[in-house]
């Protein structure tokens, strides 16, 4: 039997605010433990939650980039469960009434065609603290620092066929977030987690199998992996005369296997209900218009923009936009090259976007600037450079010696042009190879890539390409 | 509304009380009267009422994104149970 895969995500961006959804207390990553852990944080008797105002505008940020409805009127809720990472006994979140609804993201298919997957909502509650259980003699340690940092959890609708599909959806969202600026969409830091709803039926049916959920998919790779791996086992225990049961898994990935946590609770047994310590959250029209107003250009309209404007293929156009800083590295880069779009994306996605990869590094951390490397490629479209020179001059850049220029200048690169200079060059070689002229003019007429070696070489590479294979040619068949 | 003495386990589970087996009879009674007198409101039309959220008629006001609370980790932990390296401690918990 043919098996169809339904996979929905659910995914916790950390919103990038500087403090909690309900305190004053600083979000700052990697303080020492429990610094930041106030009296609210710590669910101490008599105090009372204040709600941070960007939290709501990041919220409504992504609500209008996923062209969702944004609620005039949202409610907080608790969810009761008890864990010693929640002092409280419940985490505030939402639940009837999120303040996103429904709304939408298209995603780009391998084979070129976009699908477009529904978003259900996308509500705002806080985080829970940090328990670690290696170290302490039969005790678990808490640090509450990331309680109540504030959380926005982005559930999709079961739109979604293929582990493939999964990851195009969450890298999409993941850009999304960071152009929007209202996550840093740190995997490793946890700003960004997934869990993953999978369930399996015979292709061709419209009803649902029974899903397990997967925890604990904090990397793009994890993702593709973990769903893969556990629509197999459904597959499987199917197949076998099984059933699956509705449960939670936990992703291990050094064993690339899932394993059942615990019966998943229903969930009514969360007993959530509105917490009488919040009033309901207005948000108004005029502040949606007015954050409206605040968005920046959003990646699918920044690539649609690099196609028309630039002339660059749907790939590139889709590379360059895939990051914010990206695209705005590469613009800065092709106003400083004069203009030379398609020269400016082959340099940007090539030669620097393999260098930073081979050192680590982030865009934002490249030891070229765009200004700089712009500067570069106009030497090579006055063709003071050749492009192979160039890229001798851009490691030099890289290793800090100076903008093209200078490097040009020091190292004295300058293309060679002088006709005169390159005739001489060019007799000398011919002088030197008598015998490759002669069976050059017996018809062996390859040997000119051999001539135009000798001449390149003898110019420390630094002869104009062109004019040495004009001149080469006339002479020898002269 | 009857409540079982199963439901009632299952309560006082969530809730993480620990009831005489005893007392069970008694919590169903009282827990199911409770619920009957509540119920009545079902039968109330509230066809044309808004649902209501919260008493106070009002919005939720906004707090600036500013941080205003200082680290007072010393005084907090001064009254925990214990504590070792910053970390609250808590009987080991294994999921």
């Amino acid at each position: 039997m043919e098996w169809e895969p339904v996979i929905g995500l659910e995914i916790h961006a950390q919103l990038a605010t500087r403090t909690k959804i309900f305190s004053g207390a600083s979000t700052a990553y990697g303080a020492e433990p429990n610094t930041q852990a106030c009296a609210v944080d710590l669910g101490l008797p008599g105090v009372l939650p204040v709600l941070n105002e960007q939290a709501v505008r990041f919220a409504v940020r992504l609500g209008l980039a996923l062209d969702a409805e944004v609620a005039g009127r949202s409610v907080f809720a608790r969810k009761n469960y008890f864990y010693p990472d929640l002092p409280k006994g419940y985490q505030i979140s939402q639940y009837e009434l999120p303040v996103v609804g429904t709304g939408h993201l298209d995603i780009d298919l391998e084979d070129g065609t976009t699908k477009r997957i529904g978003v259900t909502r996308a509500h705002l509650e806080e985080d829970a603290g940090k328990s670690l259980h290696e170290g302490f003699e039969a005790m678990t340690g808490i640090d509450l620092n990331r309680a109540g940092t504030p959380l926005l959890e982005i559930v999709s609708e079961p739109d979604l066929r293929s582990a493939k599909e999964a990851v195009a959806y969450m890298k999409k969202l993941h850009s999304l977030v960071r152009y929007l600026g209202i996550c840093d969409g740190n995997m490793q830091e946890g700003s960004f987690r997934c869990d993953a709803n999978v369930s399996v039926r015979p292709k061709g049916e419209s009803g649902f199998g029974t899903r397990a959920e997967l925890k604990n998919l904090n990397s793009f790779r994890f993702v593709e992996r973990a769903i893969n791996h556990e629509i197999e086992r459904q597959i499987e225990l199917i197949e076998d005369g099984g059933e699956v049961v509705q449960e939670t898994r936990l992703y291990d990935a050094d064993k690339n296997e899932t394993r059942s946590m615990r019966t998943k609770e229903e969930a009514n047994d969360y007993r959530y209900f509105p917490d009488p310590d919040l009033l309901p959250l207005e948000v108004t029209r005029s502040l949606i218009e007015e954050i409206r107003g605040e968005l920046p250009e959003l990646p699918d309209a920044k690539k649609a923009r690099f196609e028309a404007d630039y002339g660059l293929p749907a790939y590139d156009a889709g590379v360059l936009t895939a990051s914010r800083e990206l695209a705005d590295y590469y613009e800065a880069t092709v106003t400083a090259a004069d203009g030379e779009a398609k020269l400016a994306a082959n340099w940007v996605m090539g030669e620097l976007s393999g260098a930073l990869n081979k050192a680590g590094l982030d865009i934002t951390d490249s030891p070229v600037s765009a200004a700089d490397l712009g500067g570069l490629l106009c030497r090579i479209n006055d063709e003071t450079i050749s492009g192979k020179i160039a890229k001798d001059v851009f490691e030099a850049m890289w290793n800090g010696e100076g903008d093209a220029d200078t490097v040009i200048e020091s190292k004295g690169l300058k293309q060679v042009t002088d006709t005169g200079a390159i005739e001489a060059m060019v007799d000398e070689a011919i002088a030197a190879n008598p015998t490759q002229l002669e069976q050059y003019r017996a018809g062996k007429t390859k040997l000119l890539g051999f001539f135009v070696g000798q001449v390149m070489k003898a110019s420390g590479g630094k002869a104009n390409p062109q004019q040495v294979n004009e001149i080469l040619r006339r002479k020898l068949d002269g | 509304m009857s409540l079982d003495a199963s439901a009632v386990a299952h309560i006082a589970h969530l809730a993480r009380l620990g009831i005489d087996e005893s007392a069970v009879p008694d919590y169903a009674r009282n827990l199911s009267e409770i619920i009957d007198f509540v119920e009545q409101l079902s039968g109330v039309d509230t066809g044309d009422v808004e649902p209501l959220a919260h008493p106070l008629e009002m919005g939720q006001r906004l707090r600036p994104d500013e941080v205003s609370e200082t680290d007072q980790r010393e005084r907090f932990q001064a009254i925990a149970p214990a504590t070792e390296a910053g970390l609250y401690l808590v009987p080991r918990v294994i999921e």
